[in-house]
């Protein structure tokens, strides 16, 4: 029997409309925006000014502190603008604007396709790149990889989770690049065990991609120490606590982190930006993006340059379908509708989903019937009723001994919930206001 | 009658004088004295429990009050100056007069200036809007629409106005409570004095962008041009982060701001209707 999670969990249905395209890469825009806040942790400070040239590659906001990274320049040319620019989340972050003049990389980058497969470097030495190549987790969460490859003082790594699921809906980009880039993933596999000191590494995928599964238990006869662990198919797999319970068969203490149970996880396109980054000096300035929904002409997976505006991406894969009602940036169950177009693709964005007017609009909301539905649903044992009706309440004190900060967004409520509660936006809101309180309570 | 009801009689009887020296004794010797004027204050206080003085409802207002013995910082704004001064009678103390003040929206962004841009489906309160995205117009200061404001006064003095989906404070029943300041997201709201006639000026905007950008989003935004900062004699105006604010303890009403505003963002409210100026009717007396 394939191995999985045993707490919840839903089975939305798959739509994985690109899973057959390859990888394109998608011809440079002629500006770019770089937001300065693209992971979780410190904005980067802003080190070029207006009027600068820069190359491809080049640092253009440099790491705010431990729990932050390097931002790099995605395309060569001029600094337009420093500007504060509405981002995913609908307010105005800073962002640095680049007009395009050729495609001039730093000489450092190696851009030879050759494997290099011998790793030279001492596990310091390799955490370092990482953080000066700005690399943070792709699967979405954007948390710098330099952090996680740090355990705090006392733990110690005993296995590297890779993620490979894809629980999401519609997205393909991983699975593509499992498929077309294995052989320097697999590299950057061996990278992060050398950085992490581990002997072990397992690639959870699920069932649902059995063309990857193959050719990755191929592969990994080359690749010592390296593991392909299926799964079996149910969302979200792809959630770090569930990867874990699935495969290692521990369980996450409420409010730790992974290492507490000797595991960290990384996702393929990390493990993949990691090899760049260590063999090829190539920062992170470019990323696999899946562009799909039922109307859209040609779902594609597209290589874009970081600060792309998304229209350009909707453009390559054939126009804004008329009938649509929402974009999202990410996923079905956990992205996030983008209020413009014009919003610039940065380190998390790992889909552009358009969603016709057929399906794009939430029901009306009716009275809870106590079905438990959303309890059965929740992957990590919580009351979403009961989270939502504390945050309605504003009965914070309350919330937080029920383990709200547990909650991971995953949205399984919500999709479970037949009277169409907006069980996660409140349960976020109790989150958020919980956050707060803990976090006033510390300093 | 039976000899058993007679029985019964003395027996429950018994019982009950049992018992009751029982709770005398009980409550003699757990006895916890309590300052009576607690009691007063509390009777004294208005028992609308909304928390406005910053307290866990009227009782622990009357509880801070006799313990701490004075009535500094304590203020009661539902009940106001004589609920405070028959507080200040129980307490032999004396209340500083306070002036009444009311809740003001400060947004002007109605569908109609401020057209909106985007639609939010998730649930419909503010406080989610907020933490979701900017919200449904271009500028991401100005008012959501959803109502938490309204939502939370226990006074019934906050009303939406369904056509300019703008909350209306109804400066009779406020009480400067100050609820809807909390609940706003925004921070648009904002407790200030009350003048004779409910008489009113203030800049109906929070938008800290830039001109452009604001005048973009909202066509009666504040684009912090700093006009009214010159016009007014009374140093009441202050331009700060592309914002201008009057400060209503200084503000003298004199409306020398209002027509000077290139984008209309400064609004007088209770005024009557400003008669033509005779500038040219005068010259013409004085030709004769």
């Amino acid at each position: 029997m394939l191995k999985t999670f045993k707490i919840g969990g839903i089975h939305p249905a798959e739509n994985k409309l690109s899973a057959k395209k390859a990888i394109e890469v998608l011809p440079l825009p002629k500006t770019v925006t770089i937001m300065v806040a693209q992971h979780i942790g410190a904005p980067s400070k802003v080190i070029v000014s207006r009027g600068d040239q820069v190359k491809v590659g080049q640092v253009v906001a440099q790491s705010a502190g431990f729990v932050s990274t390097n931002i790099h320049a995605s395309v060569s040319g001029k600094v337009a603008k420093i500007d504060t620019l509405i981002d995913s989340s609908g307010y105005k972050k800073e962002a640095i604007v680049i007009t395009v003049e050729g495609d001039e990389w730093l000489e450092t980058i190696d851009r030879s396709p050759d494997l290099i497969s011998n790793i030279n470097l001492e596990p310091k030495a390799i955490v370092d790149k990482i953080l000066q190549a700005g690399i943070v987790g792709l699967g979405g969460a954007t948390f710098p990889t330099h952090v996680k490859l740090s355990p705090p003082p006392g733990m110690k790594a005993e296995v590297l989770l890779i993620n490979g699921v894809e629980c999401e809906p519609y997205l393909t980009a991983d699975h593509r690049l499992m498929l077309e880039r294995s052989d320097e993933m697999m590299v950057g596999i061996q990278i992060l065990m050398k950085a992490l000191q581990v002997t072990k590494a397992v690639i959870g995928i699920e069932n649902n991609k059995p063309d990857a599964i193959a050719k990755l238990s191929e592969l990994s006869k080359k690749y010592h120490g390296i593991e392909i662990c299926p799964l079996k198919v149910q969302y979200p797999q792809g959630g770090e606590k569930q990867l874990i319970k699935a495969v290692t068969g521990r369980e996450v203490p409420s409010g730790a982190l992974p290492i507490a149970v000797g595991a960290v996880v990384n996702n393929v396109g990390t493990a993949l930006a990691v090899y760049e980054a260590v063999m090829k000096n190539k920062p992170l300035f470019e990323r696999i993006v899946t562009v799909t929904g039922k109307s859209v002409k040609n779902p594609s997976n597209f290589l874009v340059r970081i600060g792309t505006p998304v229209s350009q991406l909707i453009e390559a894969a054939g126009g804004l379908p008329d009938d649509t009602a929402k974009v999202i940036s990410g996923g079905p169950m956990m992205g996030k509708a983008i209020p413009s177009i014009e919003i610039a693709v940065t380190k998390g964005t790992s889909g552009i989903l358009l969603i016709p007017e057929t399906e794009g609009h939430r029901k009306a909301m009716q009275n809870c019937i106590r079905c438990g539905r959303c309890v059965t649903a929740c992957p990590m044992g919580l009351e979403p009723f009961l989270l939502m009706t504390l945050a309605e309440k504003r009965l914070w004190e309350r919330s937080e001994k029920e383990s709200v900060m547990d909650c991971i967004e995953c949205g399984s409520c919500s999709y479970s919930c037949p009277a169409n509660r907006p069980l996660l936006d409140y349960i976020r809101l109790g989150k958020m206001t919980v956050g707060g309180i803990i976090r006033n309570r510390k300093s | 009658m039976s000899a058993s009801l007679i029985y019964t009689i003395i027996t429950i009887s018994s019982i009950g004088v049992i018992a009751a020296v029982i709770l005398y004794l009980t409550a003699r010797k757990f006895y916890v004295y309590e300052d009576p004027r607690i009691d007063e204050v509390e009777s004294a206080l208005p028992s609308a429990n909304c928390g406005g003085c910053g307290f866990a409802g009227c009782r622990a207002f009357a509880e801070a009050i006799v313990k701490d013995n004075s009535l500094d910082d304590k203020f009661c704004p539902v009940g106001g100056n004589d609920t405070m001064s028959s507080v200040a009678n129980i307490m032999g103390l004396v209340a500083e007069a306070q002036a009444r003040r009311t809740a003001l929206v400060r947004c002007n962004g109605t569908c109609e200036f401020r057209p909106k841009t985007s639609t939010f489906e998730g649930a419909s309160t503010c406080a989610i809007q907020s933490m979701s995205y900017g919200g449904e117009t271009d500028c991401s200061y100005g008012c959501l629409g959803q109502g938490d404001c309204c939502v939370v006064c226990d006074f019934d003095a906050i009303h939406m106005n369904p056509v300019t989906g703008l909350p209306e404070v109804d400066d009779e029943k406020c009480t400067a409570c100050g609820a809807c300041v909390e609940a706003c997201p925004k921070n648009l709201i904002e407790l200030r004095k009350v003048n004779p006639k409910y008489r009113k000026i203030y800049v109906a905007c929070r938008n800290e962008d830039k001109g452009a950008l604001a005048k973009k989003a909202c066509s009666v935004a504040c684009i912090g041009c700093g006009k009214c900062e010159k016009e007014c004699k009374y140093d009441a105006i202050t331009i700060a982060n592309n914002l201008a604010f009057i400060d209503s303890d200084k503000c003298k009403l004199c409306r020398k701001c209002v027509p000077v505003c290139p984008t209309n963002a400064i609004i007088e409210v209770g005024f009557p209707p400003k008669k033509v100026e005779p500038t040219e009717v005068a010259p013409s007396t004085a030709e004769v």
